[in-house]
């Protein structure tokens, strides 16, 4: 790891969450937008890990970046159920369709 | 050896990143989506996080991701499905990317990482991960200690060094999560059962 | 320890010996490592195909192939793969074009790279980690993926069924498959696979799978669930010949198909390696005035053949539980894609839960009792170090001694059962 610092993988890690923002923010397929919300998990996820090792996090970097990944897995898993569905009622999984509780 | 796999892995987990916003193909995201995750896993493995870099390659791209492909096949109208976004909203979108990300990379600048660590290191001693006594880099020795500080104890911190009092684990998160999980199981299960399709002509 | 196989030993030999610089000598490592993959890559595949066809011959009272290289069709499989790589390669207008030349990819590399955790015999491993078992899990999980793409990118319904079939599947299965394979993880209160190799030492009723009555259940649903992570029969849904043409890979031909062929033999052989190493003694033959007289020996020359010897057992033993695979997929019915889920998520899970959940007690209310032999396993010895030191320290310290001591204990433990070193 000679010559990368912190800021290299503080640069990725912005990237990905940067990334993810913008995915949930202009996709319009449901599953899309989930994907969105794991690019900006993993890009917290870089900054955490890059922070155990560069910081003085230790180990409890490293925890928390496996609590996130554990949630993004639970994360899915509902709002894919959720995305299922709203599919079985719409017959789509495009969000801009979700429009019933508008004033 | 090392700057070059961080330039390969970043840049690839970067570039498959901006491919998922770019990309209108559901499928391709996520193909896109696992390059990304799959190189950001190799990062972890550059920073010494083999059991995060390992939990990430079998739950994330693995687990996760095959779910929501599993999840783009089940609800997939067309062979191919792509809905595209208006070009509008795209470059709105991009534009206020871009602000952001300068935005957060000017901060990430602005701080100076190594006067921080100096500091940090004057009020609470070495990292935990450099003390001697603790081989953390050696073998990749992260596992052993992941798992004992899940459960309560922690090597990393009390090894080698007296204290009045153990250092605090994760044992309540641990348990919490594992409840978490439970009620994401029933949730997702009751979420998407199977229920009558609304469709008109089968409507009663 | 130092693995043999690992690039810094390689490179460090090379570096040495022949004085060449650094990034050349990992160069160097990298395709050492790359040919010997290559090597057990192709072989066990080579190998398979020519049993898989002998084997179901037999079963059938067929011969099976008789023609190619003499008598009993040696040569099938080679004149196999040299009519794949003549065909031409091409691609349904209806597929995605990308994403079905890379599929066969992931496929491959993910099947190839899961052997770069394998210890073949003590210390003959590329990459020797604390999560070597977790780490080859999860790369070979990623076989799934490059499945599930091929069958969406195809274009064609036969193509899209199986790959929902294989994602279904799969996603249940890791599951168990997960759960059984820690249950030997525990006993030996490690995941490199090297160590857990190396603990099931002398006897063979020191193997983990006769350790208790749970293990040895364990073993067999383990086997049973790296039939269907494989997708062997009775498990192959993903390309249920008589109802989805070839499932997945109806629309491959030529090289790309052979891909997807070369990796199932490959993982086959490396699901059966890892529940040899897992349960099943390792590169250990089970008779230690064998084992010890090569281990114990002075000369280096010994040990080295000793290694070899292990290797020869891995494999034999590896090989067994191939054949074994084959024999169930030309003597039993294909399930029904409901009845899989149904075994897996009504009896596999629970299962393997209530095997995990008695190992677990067998380890803690009759620590050091085995049910055939006399050693217990590592986990045990640890936790009874661990105990007796908490008994001798006093009062309000043994909190945070009981760590210390565990760690001691397990890192002395480790070092004394490779004692031959």
């Amino acid at each position: 790891m000679e010559g990368v610092g912190i800021n290299g993988y503080l640069g990725v890690g912005a990237v990905l969450f940067v990334c993810g923002v913008v995915c949930m923010a202009t996709k319009r397929n449901g599953i899309g937008v989930l994907m969105g919300v794991e690019l900006v998990l993993n890009g917290a996820n870089v900054n955490f890990v890059a922070f155990s090792r560069f910081g003085h996090l230790g180990l409890d970097g490293q925890v928390a970046a496996l609590f996130v990944i554990v949630m993004a897995a639970a994360e899915a898993a509902v709002a894919l159920a959720i995305v299922l569905s709203f599919y079985n009622n719409h017959l789509t999984v495009d969000v801009d369709r979700a429009d019933e509780l508008r004033g | 050896m090392g700057t070059a796999l961080f330039t390969v892995f970043a840049t690839v987990a970067c570039g498959a990143a901006l491919a998922v916003v770019l990309s209108q193909n559901v499928v391709r995201m996520a193909f896109y989506l696992v390059i990304s995750l799959g190189s950001t896993a190799g990062l972890f493995f550059l920073l010494n996080a083999d059991f995060v870099g390992a939990t990430q390659l079998l739950i994330y791209v693995g687990g996760t991701v095959v779910l929501l492909v599993f999840g783009v096949m089940l609800t997939a109208s067309g062979p191919f499905l792509t809905i595209k976004s208006s070009p509008g909203d795209l470059v709105q979108a991009g534009v206020v990317g871009g602000l952001f990300l300068g935005l957060v990379a000017f901060t990430v600048l602005q701080v100076d990482w190594e006067a921080n660590a100096v500091k940090l290191e004057r009020r609470y001693g070495a990292t935990s991960l450099e003390r001697p006594g603790y081989n953390q880099h050696g073998e990749g020795h992260t596992t052993r200690s992941l798992g004992a500080a899940l459960l309560g104890a922690r090597f990393d911190k009390d090894l080698g060094r007296h204290r009045e009092q153990p250092s605090t684990g994760y044992l309540l998160p641990f348990e919490i999560v594992s409840i978490h999980l439970l009620v994401v199981l029933i949730g997702a299960a009751y979420l998407a059962r199977a229920k009558r399709r609304v469709s008109p002509s089968r409507d009663a | 320890m130092m693995p043999l196989l690992a690039a810094e030993t390689i490179s460090g030999y090379l570096s040495k010996e022949w004085e060449l610089p650094e990034v050349w000598a990992l160069v160097a490592a990298a395709v050492v490592h790359v040919a010997l993959l290559g090597a057990f890559f192709g072989l066990p595949a080579l190998v398979g195909i020519w049993a898989e066809r002998k084997v179901a011959g037999r079963i059938q009272d067929r011969l099976g192939p008789t023609r190619v290289g003499g008598r009993f069709g040696w040569l099938q499989s080679v004149a196999d793969g040299l009519k794949l790589i003549q065909k031409e390669d091409l691609w349904p207008t209806a597929a995605d074009a990308m994403l079905f030349r890379v599929a066969p990819y992931i496929v491959v590399i993910s099947s190839f790279s899961a052997f770069l955790f394998l210890p073949f015999s003590d210390t003959w491993v590329a990459i020797s980690l604390d999560v070597g078992l977790f780490l080859a899990l999860a790369i070979l999980s990623l076989e799934v993926l490059g499945i599930i793409l091929a069958g969406y990118s195809s274009g064609s319904k036969w193509s899209l069924f199986g790959g929902m079939r294989e994602a279904a599947q799969m996603v249940s299965y890791e599951v168990p498959l997960g759960i059984t394979a820690v249950i030997p993880v525990m006993i030996a209160g490690s995941m490199n696979l090297n160590e857990i190799g190396s603990m099931q030492s002398g006897w063979f009723w020191n193997w983990f799978v006769f350790r208790d009555p749970f293990t040895l259940l364990a073993f067999f649903v383990f086997f049973t669930v790296t039939l269907a992570s494989n997708k062997r029969a009775p498990f192959d849904l993903a390309e249920a010949e008589s109802e989805l043409v070839g499932g997945f890979h109806t629309e491959y031909s030529g090289m790309r198909w052979s891909f997807f062929f070369l990796a199932e033999y490959a993982s086959m052989y490396f699901v059966s390696a890892l529940a040899v190493l897992l349960f099943l003694g390792g590169w250990w033959t089970g008779l230690p005035f064998i084992d010890d007289f090569f281990r114990t020996s002075d000369s280096v020359a010994m040990q080295y053949l000793g290694r070899v010897l292990g290797f020869a057992v891995l494999m034999i033993k590896a090989s067994k539980l191939v054949f074994l695979q084959i024999w169930i997929r030309w003597s039993l019915p294909r399930l029904r894609i409901d009845q899989v889920m149904t075994t897996c998520l009504k009896y596999l899970v629970p299962i393997s839960c209530f095997l995990f959940l008695g190992a677990t007690a067998w380890s803690l209310f009759l620590p050091g009792r085995v049910l055939m032999g006399t050693q217990p396993g590592l986990g045990g010895r640890v936790a009874d170090a661990a105990l007796v030191e908490l008994n001798e320290s006093s009062g309000s310290e043994a909190a945070f001694v009981a760590p210390d001591a565990v760690d001691v204990a397990a890192s002395s433990l480790t070092f004394s059962s490779k004692g031959g070193e």
